[in-house]
């Protein structure tokens, strides 16, 4: 199943609506360092709302997501993971590590354009 | 009961029908949310061993009664090319497929109890169980 990749802007939002299979997930991270270059985003921001489970494999994933679209040139965030799912990623030992994550749709907006801003004074 | 039974797996898409049986079977023991998502996340890992390391296997997921107390028992077995150093492969960290190496010893620590008999040639059977509380 296709996950749809919306551009906001110069931001990315891809919202993931079902429970993913490995290879769904892979398809999402070459898509996303597709359409960064493609419409020159600044940002991505994937929402992962909708999932019930995060395992290993959709945590390293997600890993290699936020690294791949840095590597492209963009700040990626990840956006609401639920409470069960953050507590039983903490008891398994999952990370995501230095991946920004914030806690839904809207903070993750605003997570990205602080971020711009902060690079624009930067630059 | 609901989600009761064998799951065969062999493809991704089997590991996430198996941790939907999972929670579903958990939900129906009477587990909280909090336990359900973690016991779909453990049948999740020890579902990956199989795709990853064996291609082949099926997880049988059940109830279980033992002095008053009930729980979920979920066996994964395959018969691939069973794990030499299982020491080794129940560290933290340690991986030698397409996993993260937090897998089973993830699953280990969340569950009440966990068993792995693996032999070299012939396959793996994972055994875990959680009670209600």
């Amino acid at each position: 199943m296709a996950i749809p990749v919306l551009k906001n802007g110069d931001v990315l939002i891809a919202s993931i609506q079902a429970a993913l299979t490995d290879r769904d997930l892979v398809e999402l991270r070459d898509e996303i360092a597709e359409q960064v270059g493609r419409h020159r985003s600044r940002a991505v921001v994937v929402d992962v709302t909708a999932l019930d489970v995060l395992d290993s494999f959709a945590t390293r994933t997600l890993r290699s997501i936020a690294y791949t679209a840095k590597l492209r040139g963009a700040e990626a965030v990840v956006v609401g993971i639920q409470p069960d799912v953050a507590f039983a990623m903490v008891e398994l030992g999952l990370h995501l590590e230095s991946v920004a994550t914030a806690l839904d749709l809207e903070e993750g907006l605003a997570y990205v354009r602080a971020a711009e801003r902060s690079r624009a004074r930067a630059g | 009961m609901p989600g009761e039974g064998y799951v065969a797996i062999e493809r991704d898409m089997d590991i996430v029908s198996a941790r939907q049986r999972g929670r579903e079977l958990a939900a129906s023991l009477g587990f909280t949310s909090a336990e359900q998502t973690i016991i779909a996340l453990a049948i999740s890992e020890i579902a990956r061993n199989i795709v990853s390391y064996a291609h082949r296997g099926g997880i049988t997921l059940s109830r279980v009664d033992e002095n008053g107390r009930r729980g979920i028992v979920v066996v994964a077995a395959d018969d691939g090319p069973g794990i030499a150093d299982i020491e080794l492969a129940m560290r933290d960290g340690y991986s030698t497929g397409k996993s993260l190496g937090m897998g089973l010893p993830g699953a280990r620590r969340v569950m009440d109890e966990f068993e792995i008999v693996s032999i070299v040639g012939k396959g793996t059977t994972v055994t875990m169980k959680k009670w209600a509380r």
